[in-house]
């Protein structure tokens, strides 16, 4: 059961910022967004969660349209990672995780549980007495992705979940990166959609199996990373020239500027 | 910063309220013995006590004072948490940002427009007087959270800005009422702006009680809530809660215990930004706590400085607000110049 958007158009004060885009996440799948700045990727993905309501379109999630989801409901299965959270107050990391279970009713042994194993898929149980307002860029961006993971850490019989990240890498030193995307597939493999925000044009062809490549609020291809990354598109989108090649392990497309 | 068990720490201050209530009843121009106020609590309750002078100081003057004070402090003191957890701000106070202000506005309207009907009843003029305070304290609210908060979050700065603003209106305001008020209603009006609970009387418990119960009985049903608000509003969406009627809930009890508390006791400002920052500081923001925790020790705290005002200047005492904003301002200075450290 999928999450997807149909003929999404958005207007905001006489800026056309999104035209009439079209995508489907499948449950089990992981869709990378890339394109250059201010092409309306943060947009989709405001549209995609339901922060902003379309000018025209919709949005369903698991054959629902978004807004027909109770709030509770929709936090079980739509879990999402905004580009930077503004968090002011002296929470422990372990608090910040334990706010993502908020929606769920498990208990508290069953929570403490989880907000552990969350820290630990991040590389953050160093981290759990913490105070957030103390750590670092890094380490913060880890403790929200943690939050994250904590609220769709289970199965719901309510239908098949979704993560929505917006540029979860951007504070991230190199094995961080890669510990991400190994979360992700990790995520994909067991059921859950992903839908991600990323600048790095390796990264995204590393492990996305759909790539949207975005350009002035229209959607310029769509497809696998393979058919998508081509000298052609990535010159006209990014207005960069470049050369692809083959990664020499993953065999997956390599963008070389 | 080291963090204490959080129920430790409320344990503590839950046991320390009827000891400074037993404090606060002994303290005063007239000093009584703890052994005095049990046997005549005791003869009050198990016999018919004979109305003597002890009687009359204890449950007549200072029992409906001090629990009239353990009311406003627990009120301000949960307001005050409230609020600083909607704004995202440990600055935020009722206060500082004109809702006090704007109580004692449409306190002084009512008492103004309405002088000589409220003088002949009592009771019904001070729920007038109560009314009007709300819906001033509702409207500054309102105004600051609409003036501060845009798309990017709530700006402290527009914030404060707004709150100065808001003050300057409702202090011209309160001088263009008091120009055309007779004698009478101008003592009123500065009684309000002063902050005082010697007008306390058991009616006057009786409702400030009843809000205090409202408030200390719904605000914590709403903890997770301001949990997840503190990530910001559209976060907290996303954890399924539902942000704009947790916030309109808030924002409309807020009002109601600022109001009353003002329409009562006047501006008595600071016991709600000092008292959930130093809880805060001990047991951490988690709002399951520092709710009942900053309550608690509102109380406590008012009690101590009302009995502080009692005793002070005596035989005369001092308006309770002018002691709580002496001691308060200083603390919030504090708060300010570690706050420009820490950015």
């Amino acid at each position: 059961m999928p999450l997807t958007a149909e003929n999404i158009s958005l207007h905001i004060s006489g800026f056309n910022l999104l035209r009439d885009v079209s995508m489907h996440v499948e449950a089990g799948t992981v869709t990378a967004i890339v394109g250059p700045n201010g092409a309306g990727k943060s947009s989709l993905l405001k549209v995609l969660t339901g922060e902003i309501t379309a000018t025209t379109g919709k949005v369903s999630l698991n054959h629902r349209h978004l807004d027909a989801w109770a709030l509770e409901h929709r936090a079980k299965m739509l879990a999402v990672l905004p580009q930077h959270t503004a968090l002011s107050f002296p929470f422990t990391a372990n608090e910040v995780v334990a706010l993502g279970r908020i929606p769920h009713q498990t208990g508290k042994q069953k929570d403490e549980l989880i907000v552990a194993d969350a820290l630990k898929a991040v590389d953050a149980s160093y981290l759990q007495k913490r105070f957030y307002t103390q750590m670092s860029g890094g380490e913060k961006q880890r403790v929200q992705l943690a939050r994250v993971l904590a609220q769709i850490w289970q199965p719901t019989e309510l239908g098949d979940q979704f993560l929505v990240l917006d540029e979860p890498t951007s504070a991230f030193d190199l094995s961080h990166q890669k510990l991400t995307l190994e979360i992700v597939r990790g995520l994909a493999e067991q059921g859950t959609g992903v839908v991600m925000v990323l600048h790095d044009l390796n990264l995204a062809a590393r492990c996305a199996d759909n790539l949207v490549v975005f350009d002035s609020g229209a959607i310029a291809a769509q497809g696998s990373p393979e058919e998508v990354l081509t000298e052609k598109l990535i010159s006209q989108v990014f207005g960069v020239k470049s050369i692809i090649a083959k990664h020499p392990v993953t065999q997956k497309p390599l963008v070389i500027t | 910063m080291r963090r204490f068990s959080a129920p430790l720490v409320i344990a503590v201050l839950a046991l320390s309220l009827p000891l400074v209530v037993m404090f606060a009843m002994g303290t005063g121009t007239v000093n009584i013995a703890i052994a005095d106020i049990w046997c005549a609590v005791l003869n009050l309750l198990f016999a018919d006590s004979p109305s003597n002078q002890t009687n009359t100081i204890l449950f007549d003057i200072r029992l409906p004072r001090i629990l009239l004070a353990l009311c406003l402090g627990a009120i301000l003191a949960i307001s005050g948490a409230v609020m600083q957890g909607l704004f995202r701000n440990p600055l935020a106070d009722p206060s500082l940002i004109g809702v006090s202000g704007g109580a004692s506005v449409g306190a002084s309207i009512v008492i103004v427009m309405a002088g000589s009907w409220i003088q002949g009843t009592a009771a019904l003029g001070l729920s007038a007087v109560a009314a009007g305070a709300f819906t001033g304290g509702f409207i500054a609210t309102i105004l600051v959270y609409r003036l501060a908060t845009s798309e990017l979050g709530t700006s402290v700065t527009t914030m404060l800005l707004a709150g100065i603003a808001i003050g300057a209106i409702a202090g011209a305001l309160n001088s263009l009422l008091s120009y055309f008020a007779d004698n009478d209603m101008l003592r009123q009006i500065s009684l309000w702006q002063m902050g005082n609970l010697s007008t306390a009387n058991w009616s006057r418990v009786t409702m400030v009680a009843l809000v205090a119960a409202l408030l200390v009985g719904l605000f914590p049903r709403d903890s997770r809530a301001l949990n997840a608000l503190l990530l910001g509003e559209s976060e907290a969406r996303h954890l399924g809660i539902d942000v704009q009627r947790v916030k309109r809930r808030l924002i409309i009890l807020t009002a109601l215990g600022i109001g009353t508390s003002v329409a009562v006791a006047g501006m008595i400002g600071f016991v709600g930004l000092v008292v959930p920052h130093a809880i805060r500081l001990l047991i951490g923001p988690d709002h399951r706590w520092l709710l009942p925790g900053s309550a608690l020790a509102g109380a406590i705290l008012l009690i101590l400085a009302d009995s502080l005002a009692r005793v002070v200047v005596t035989p005369t005492e001092l308006p309770t607000g002018i002691l709580t904003a002496l001691l308060g301002a200083p603390f919030f200075v504090v708060l300010l110049i570690q706050r420009r450290r820490e950015v």
